[in-house]
């Protein structure tokens, strides 16, 4: 009998972690990535920053390949489209079955989009030839409206303004990033982002995309370039009808083992990276996803580890072995380097304080929930939020 | 891009290699023993700016 290969659905950092974790614990059978698109594993981060503002191409983007992962079958620009989970077996678009011993899901997010009729100068940005084609149009003077105020678009504007484009934010939030770092240190930014010339519509409707920006009250912003960085939605049509939890992202255990709406655990299949939804015992038992830059790096450590287990040996210790990882951030806007560590987001709105430092200057924020520090957010500090990690990661 | 950041991640996966100092500049030993090949693997991973080349 012919032995499957594990297949790896997504080609992307979680994907190819999970590939070297695989190897680490000691699986040498097959391994098939696939992936949608045609570049190998390389680094996000960069897509809204230094791709767009230097010449820079896939080769100073991709992640190092290592040669314990030298024998992995890659099928890139291959696109997953059903699975059967009863016979084992991925169909990707052009028809080709690929079955398998064991199944990653590690497909990621794409960019969410306004539901406006498709016009020219429309941008949004998840892979490298995104943000080469956004490049392309970030020239000194062109009018840059970025829709939605996360890390991403605050980001995106620094970037485009620092190329020289005279950059508006749009925003139905009170203030810019406030969902993870809270009113107080938000406010504080947006101060900071219209010192460095960005403006700001805050609680703003887009209602059109014709000529600019549309908004609810009437005003037009025009637009040479329109960003769309509104969020995301899970690439998880491929997974329909299988069984599997797929309420936000796919369910997973906290051995990242993908769970049905049944609650049962299948332990030939797992989930990492953005599109993973599971418990993380540092703060609680509520599966959440984390579409933070570590995650797909230490999902895919901690799926490599149980398959790897599975397909060998110690599969229970595996299971059992607690699943705890830091979530950490970071995002650069101007001079302002931020940082952060834990889940700011679930902080009580009445527990977030300034712990050290002054808020017009370097400062830590810290996020508390129930008195218990969950979150704590730098503002050009790194030493010293070493010790608040450590609170965070400790527990109650 | 390649420049390191201060991030501070290699510190958690290798302590005996990196260190995050006072002045938040991150600091390392110029060479590492085989045995800490694995830690400063997984250091390499985790940094943001995929600065840490590992020079045999």
């Amino acid at each position: 009998m012919t032995e499957h290969p594990v297949v790896i659905v997504g080609a992307a950092m979680g994907g190819l972690r999970t590939a070297e974790s695989l190897r680490r614990a000691g699986y040498a059978g097959g391994i098939r990535m696939i992936g949608d698109e045609l570049h190998a594993p390389y680094n996000r981060p960069p897509l809204s920053k230094d791709v767009l503002s230097t010449g820079v191409t896939h080769e100073a983007v991709a992640f190092p390949s290592r040669a314990e992962t030298a024998d992995v079958e890659w099928m890139l620009g291959s696109r997953a489209e059903a699975v059967d989970l009863e016979s084992r077996s991925v169909t990707t678009a052009d028809g080709t079955e690929h079955s398998y011993r064991a199944l990653v899901v590690a497909t990621g997010l794409r960019p969410r989009r306004l539901d406006f009729a498709p016009t020219p100068g429309r941008h949004a940005i998840r892979s490298l030839d995104d943000a080469m084609a956004l490049r392309d149009v970030l020239v000194p003077g062109a009018r840059v409206v970025v829709i939605g105020s996360g890390f991403l678009g605050c980001e995106l504007g620094s970037t485009a303004t620092k190329l020289g484009c005279s950059v508006t934010v749009v925003t139905p939030s009170a203030e810019p990033m406030i969902r993870p770092l809270g009113e107080l240190l938000a406010h504080e930014l947006r101060t900071r982002l219209e010192r460095e010339g960005v403006a700001f519509f805050l609680g703003a409707e887009v209602i059109g995309l014709d000529d600019g920006v549309t908004l609810a009250d009437g005003t037009v912003i025009p637009a040479d370039v329109i960003i769309e960085a509104i969020g995301s939605d899970c690439n998880d049509a491929w997974l329909a009808g299988t069984g599997l939890d797929l309420s936000d992202g796919v369910l997973a255990d906290n051995a990242l083992r993908a769970v049905t709406t049944d609650g049962l655990a299948h332990d030939d299949i797992y989930v990492v990276g953005d599109i993973a939804r599971f418990p993380n015992p540092m703060f609680d038992d509520v599966p959440r996803r984390i579409e933070h830059w570590n995650i797909p790096t230490d999902t895919g450590r901690r799926a490599g580890a149980v398959l790897g287990a599975y397909l060998g040996e110690g599969f229970t210790e595996a299971v059992a072995t607690p699943f705890a990882p830091m979530p950490s951030f970071w995002s650069n806007q101007f001079d302002i380097k931020l940082q952060a560590y834990g889940l700011p987001g679930l902080a009580d709105e009445a527990g977030i304080r300034i712990l050290e430092g002054d808020l017009g200057g370097e400062v830590a924020v810290g996020y508390h929930r129930d008195d218990r520090l969950v979150g704590v957010v730098g503002v050009g500090l790194k030493a010293a939020l070493l010790p608040y990690r450590q609170q965070i990661a400790g527990g109650a | 891009m390649y420049q390191c950041q201060n991030y501070g991640q290699c510190v958690f996966e290798a302590p005996n290699i990196f260190h995050l100092n006072d002045d938040d500049k991150l600091e390392h030993l110029a060479e590492a023993d085989e045995s800490e090949r694995a830690n400063v693997e997984n250091a390499v991973d985790v940094c943001p700016m995929q600065a840490i080349r590992i020079v045999e």
